[in-house]
């Protein structure tokens, strides 16, 4: 199963303008922080902000929804976003904490529950949020996307950062400048060519643009926490909902990128482990 | 279910590099266990608590674990033999030693305790940090009071062979729950990688950089620092970066890194994904 284990898959977008005017596709991320601090599912979450905003991502701790909202949006560089679990659970003292993150930052956060060799950090980890992520871009590549390829005089003039349609997106003042996603190979962190998991398999719901229209997001509910917070922030009106089979592109899509990340980083795992060089040891 | 253990445990012993003497070894299981079924049911897994060189942090995290100690001192675990836990001079033959601090050469007394448990032991755990790489004592060089010799800690596999390690520092109490309850189910599989660090070869924040960053294994996702008990990492690059005057090499984020190994079948076991 390309997508691993999940319960339901719907198209979905949040319907708050507030949360839409800055997020990266339907605000589902930043719609299930705001209910779930609403409702004290979680005290705080951890997240990547970009608080200069120079797209370089920040882990941030957030405890409210201006929080949350400020910082919305993809940030397609490396963010180690598990750093602040430390000072949410320490620092800020909170006992219930949500985690936006990507595969690897999953298996991090997974590990970590079932081996939990820091003190009281993992059982704190109430809601795992996991984005769809193909690959992750050191800061030089952005910089490289923005000024050798798109000509910008800097990556700071873009107000937009994107990947959809087959291209690496950046916006200045209101006009896209696109990137075939060719162009970006090569520039992606090499740790990335081993993960096999696109769809982020192991949070408790995960979510991303790919196989929804624009302004939608795809989302898969894994865990019983995952679909319950989920169904509850439908419930309350804050994320509306369509079926997967009605929209366009659809599942396929994303069953199809899946694989094909699996497929070629299987082969890339095996490159490795023939030349001999270290990859993980699975248990 | 100890037996088991022991026999699991034997399977992978054999250390890689060779050692200059023959270190003490373990009876053989067989002697003392000739017949397959384990002995009356009223026998308990008798346990031992060495403290060598170091803080009782560890200790104080087994007590931590106020939900499960009871049931687990009470019906499924015998302590035989530790200072200030049971009052006996002479040590008892054990199924398996917890040794917590690391073995202090000058200290005739640890150096002592540390052989005769290794013999009277089926199985010794290195218990913690400190036992397992040195941890902080890593950093002493003698000159103090009382004992000004006092210079050379050393991990205990330096004199002894090691059957499974809990690193940490200190072990959190969480993990010792686990590893328990791991522990008397016979639950080998979670326990797995437990032996596996038995060689003790891991323990600091250059592991992360020899062993993972510069493998092209790093994705910079924080799972280190997260693990890190004295925030020795920080990030350059999304990159880690050690700050060495901070590590006390007890290796946790090493032992944390998705990168380094994936407990895979027990994560989709414990989420149901």
């Amino acid at each position: 199963m390309p997508l691993g284990t999940y319960k339901e898959a719907l198209s979905a977008r949040s319907t708050e303008k507030k949360i839409l005017d800055v997020s990266q596709d339907g605000g589902i991320v930043s719609a299930l922080l705001c209910y779930a601090l609403d409702e004290g599912i979680i005290e705080g979450a951890v997240v990547a902000g970009t608080p200069d905003d120079d797209w370089r991502p920040v882990p941030t701790v957030v405890t409210s929804a201006d929080e949350v909202i400020a910082a919305a949006g993809t940030k397609y560089s490396m963010s180690p976003t598990l750093s602040a679990l430390k000072a949410a659970t320490r620092q800020y003292g909170l006992e219930k904490v949500g985690v936006v993150a990507t595969p690897c930052q999953t298996q991090g956060l997974r590990k970590a529950q079932a081996y939990p060799f820091a003190r009281f950090v993992a059982d704190k980890i109430k809601l795992i949020i996991g984005i769809y992520c193909m690959e992750n871009f050191p800061m030089a590549s952005l910089d490289t996307f923005a000024t050798a390829k798109l000509g910008f005089d800097s990556l700071q003039d873009a107000t937009k950062m994107d990947i959809g349609k087959g291209k690496f997106w950046l916006t200045k003042d209101g006009e896209d400048s696109g990137l075939a996603i060719k162009e970006t190979h090569g520039y992606e962190q090499a740790g990335c060519n081993i993960c096999q998991d696109y769809v982020c398999e192991w949070a408790d719901v995960s979510t991303g643009s790919v196989g929804s229209p624009d302004g939608w997001s795809t989302v898969l509910t894994r865990t019983d926490d995952g679909d319950s917070i989920f169904k509850g922030a439908v419930a309350a009106g804050l994320i509306e909902t369509k079926p997967m089979d009605d929209v366009k592109p659809g599942l396929p899509l994303l069953e199809k990128l899946a694989k094909g990340k699996k497929d070629k980083n299987t082969a890339e795992r095996e490159r490795r482990a023939k030349m001999g060089v270290k990859i993980p040891a699975i248990y | 279910m100890f037996d088991k253990l022991k026999k699991a445990f034997g399977g992978s012993e054999e250390p890689k590099a060779p050692k200059v003497e023959e270190k003490v070894e373990a009876a053989p299981v067989e002697t003392k266990a000739p017949a397959e079924e384990p002995k009356a049911a009223s026998a308990k897994p008798r346990i031992g608590y060495i403290h060598l060189s170091g803080c009782t942090g560890d200790a104080m995290s087994l007590t931590e674990n106020y939900d499960i100690l009871s049931t687990v001192l009470t019906d499924m675990v015998d302590i035989v033999y530790g200072q200030t836990l049971v009052d006996l001079w002479e040590m008892p033959e054990m199924d398996l030693c917890l040794i917590e601090g690391s073995v202090c050469l000058q200290d005739e007394h640890s150096v002592h305790e540390l052989l005769e448990a290794r013999e009277k032991s089926g199985l010794i755990a290195a218990f913690g940090s400190c036992a397992i790489t040195g941890c902080f004592t890593t950093f002493a060089r003698g000159g103090q009071q009382a004992q000004p010799k006092h210079e050379s800690f050393l991990p205990i596999n330096a004199l002894v062979k090691v059957d499974l390690a809990l690193p940490g520092c200190p072990v959190a109490p969480e993990m010792i729950a686990k590893a328990v309850v791991a522990l008397c189910e016979g639950d080998l599989d979670y326990l797995k990688p437990a032996m596996d660090w038995a060689a003790c070869d891991k323990g600091c924040g250059c592991d992360v950089l020899t062993n993972i960053i510069r493998q092209g294994l790093c994705t910079g996702c924080g799972t280190c620092a997260l693990a890190c008990p004295t925030r020795a990492m920080g990030f350059s690059e999304g990159r880690p970066s050690c700050d060495r005057d901070r590590c006390i090499k007890c290796g946790s984020c090493y032992m944390m890194c998705p990168r380094s190994w994936l407990p895979e079948s027990r994560i989709k076991k414990e989420t149901g994904l």
